[in-house]
């Protein structure tokens, strides 16, 4: 009897061997910038059971975090990322322009691909002692300003694009808009290459009286700081577009299509939305961002398209080499 | 001086020889030969474009003055310490022995943090350092500050197991013959630890053009003033401008060539003459 009972137990245990899994698994790489390690944590967890709901399937996401230009450069140079969700629209192009990415990228998911957005805002120190309320209190005497690098970081080009905007869109002449960014640069002691290093600056090292920062960072800057900095938005500022997009050539060799799609479609759901949100990212749905008026006040926005006619000619006029933002800083003699 | 290879006390020469072949080709010659491919792509006048702007060279003289004067200063202090250690017996010198090797350890992007959070107006020293006028974070002082301490083991390392092979009885017949303590200090010692001093000076040299972690924390990289060379390189790597920004690596590569190889003949001139 014991023996036939072991047969029967070797026999199914072998069917089961042979008889493929029913749940599949796949694992997709998302491969962004810095600041949006915590928000994947969490919407990972919630797509993972979503897709199990729905398909059965057992899903794994790894996040990749760092710079956004240096994350896309990892791309290009063969890191296998099924999507990319960059910091900025030239990121993401580049390694469209590589090959890797379908052309006309950027109409493939809704919201011309942009599940939430984000902007430039300011971080005060507490009871804000220099009155900063807007765009030309930061350049007043004796405001010291930190903000990262333009050339280096994408925090460091929105802050730039931000502050030139606040002059054209109000009515200011492009001469008047290089008078008030020379004026801020040269109140600026300090360019980090990042926005977590510049972070570090105006909080653990206290230099500075404004942080230009990204918004979602500011919320976390004031939360961490306990009470000793606060935050101030601006009446107008640039409008972020942190793009998302599965990488065609990656997916297509690793097989991860469905998958990767649905991902960054899932990005667009209400329960999404709401960890965006939560996230401190300005959600694409209004409904959702209507309920979340008290975090995200009402500014006036303006996209890249009001200071240059694309990313790129934005990225040649203002930071490339010998451009606008080099012109500013005169050599010493 | 005929080195015969053939009698070895040690076999298998040709398999050594060619195993350090394959690795100094595939670890060191292949990438950099990869580096000037890529700099090749550009035409001379691109090259000569991206690598003599006016910001550039305002960045390569920094990148060395900087870091000239901090392998100067740890030559000051190397020498110092590596008398300490190898000419005296006191209680907690293991302790100390083990600690020069410390900024080989530790990640230099974490010694820049710690040093600008010291050194600016809120800081440790800062707080004190900042109302005398003396800005040790955000300026070039803060750079050679954070370059001594990446530097620093070089030089010790270098000439603790030249003084520890010293003759004692050299400086006793110096001081039979009825030298003094300077003298045998500056004609006896001096002479016999200057090819060390030499070598270390150069290493701490070397490294101090190529850093990057520390000094762009300590430096606040602003244009013409505190930014380094690799701080360019990152800027124009960021515009996806390899080339260019292999064509600024280059010349830092140049530089630290043939700082190296002029050391090298130095010393042996120097060690033909005391031959």
């Amino acid at each position: 009897m014991r023996s036939m009972q072991l047969v029967r137990l070797l026999a199914a245990a072998a069917l089961a061997a042979a008889v493929p899994l029913h749940a599949a698994s796949v694992e997709l790489l998302n491969v962004s910038y810095d600041p949006t390690r915590e928000l994947y944590r969490a919407i990972n967890a919630a797509f993972a059971s979503a897709w199990k709901a729905k398909t059965g399937d057992d899903v794994t996401i790894r996040q990749s975090h760092g710079g956004s230009g240096t994350q896309a450069r990892a791309v290009i140079d063969g890191l296998e990322a099924d999507v990319v969700t960059l910091a900025t629209f030239p990121d993401t192009d580049a390694i469209r322009r590589a090959g890797l990415i379908a052309s006309g990228w950027k109409t493939r998911l809704p919201n011309d691909s942009l599940p939430y957005t984000s902007t430039i805002v300011f971080v005060v120190r507490k009871g804000n002692p220099k009155g900063i309320r807007d765009w030309p209190d930061v350049v007043k005497p004796g405001v010291e300003i930190v903000t990262p690098n333009p050339k280096t970081s994408g925090n460091g080009k929105l802050s730039f694009l931000a502050a030139w905007g606040a002059v054209t869109q109000r009515g200011g002449s492009e001469a008047d808009a290089l008078a008030f960014v020379t004026k801020l640069y040269a109140q600026t002691p300090v360019l980090d290459l990042g926005a977590r290093a510049a972070t570090v600056t105006f909080v653990q090292k206290k230099v500075g009286d404004v942080h230009l920062a990204w918004e979602n960072e500011a919320h976390l800057e004031v939360q961490e700081a306990g009470g000793a900095v606060e935050l101030v938005y601006p009446p107008i500022s640039i409008l972020a577009e942190p793009h998302v997009a599965w990488v065609d050539a990656n997916v297509t060799k690793r097989g991860t299509a469905g998958a990767a799609k649905a991902y960054l479609e899932f990005l667009y759901t209400p329960e999404a939305q709401e960890i965006i949100a939560e996230h401190y990212y300005r959600p694409s749905d209004p409904s959702v961002l209507a309920k979340h008026r008290g975090t995200f006040p009402e500014m006036k926005l303006f996209a890249v398209t009001a200071v240059a006619r694309s990313w790129e000619d934005a990225a040649d006029r203002y930071f490339g080499e010998g451009k606008i933002f080099d012109s500013i800083y005169e050599p010493k003699r | 001086m005929t080195t015969d290879v053939n009698r070895r006390v040690l076999p298998g020469f040709s398999l050594s020889l060619g195993w350090t072949l394959v690795y100094l080709s595939l670890l060191v010659l292949v990438p950099t030969a990869a580096g000037f491919l890529k700099a090749s792509t550009l035409s001379f006048d691109a090259f000569w474009a991206a690598v003599s702007s006016e910001r550039a060279v305002a960045a390569y003289r920094l990148t060395v003055g900087v870091s000239l004067a901090a392998a100067l200063v740890n030559v000051a202090l190397g020498v110092l310490v590596a008398w300490v250690l190898v000419r005296y017996r006191f209680p907690g010198k293991t302790l100390l022995d083990s600690l020069v090797d410390f900024p080989f350890a530790l990640p230099t992007a974490v010694a820049g943090l710690v040093y600008s959070a010291l050194f600016v107006e809120s800081g440790w020293y800062g707080r004190f350092l900042v109302p005398l006028g003396i800005e040790g974070a955000y300026s070039r002082l803060g750079i050679v500050l954070v370059l001594v301490f990446v530097g620093f083991p070089f030089v010790v390392r270098t000439l603790q197991p030249v003084l520890e092979g010293l003759d004692r009885d050299v400086e006793e017949a110096a001081a039979c013959l009825g030298a003094t303590r300077l003298q045998t200090a500056v004609r006896v010692i001096f002479p016999s630890i200057l090819p060390a001093i030499v070598t270390g000076f150069a290493l701490a040299f070397a490294r101090s053009l190529g850093e990057y972690g520390s000094v762009v924390f300590v430096s606040g990289n602003m244009p013409f003033e505190t930014e380094i060379a690799p701080v360019l390189v990152v800027a124009r790597l960021e515009e996806f401008a390899y080339a260019e920004a292999t064509a600024i690596a280059i010349v830092l590569l140049a530089i630290s060539f043939v700082t190296l190889l002029a050391i090298d003949l130095l010393q042996r001139w120097s060690s033909r003459r005391h031959a």
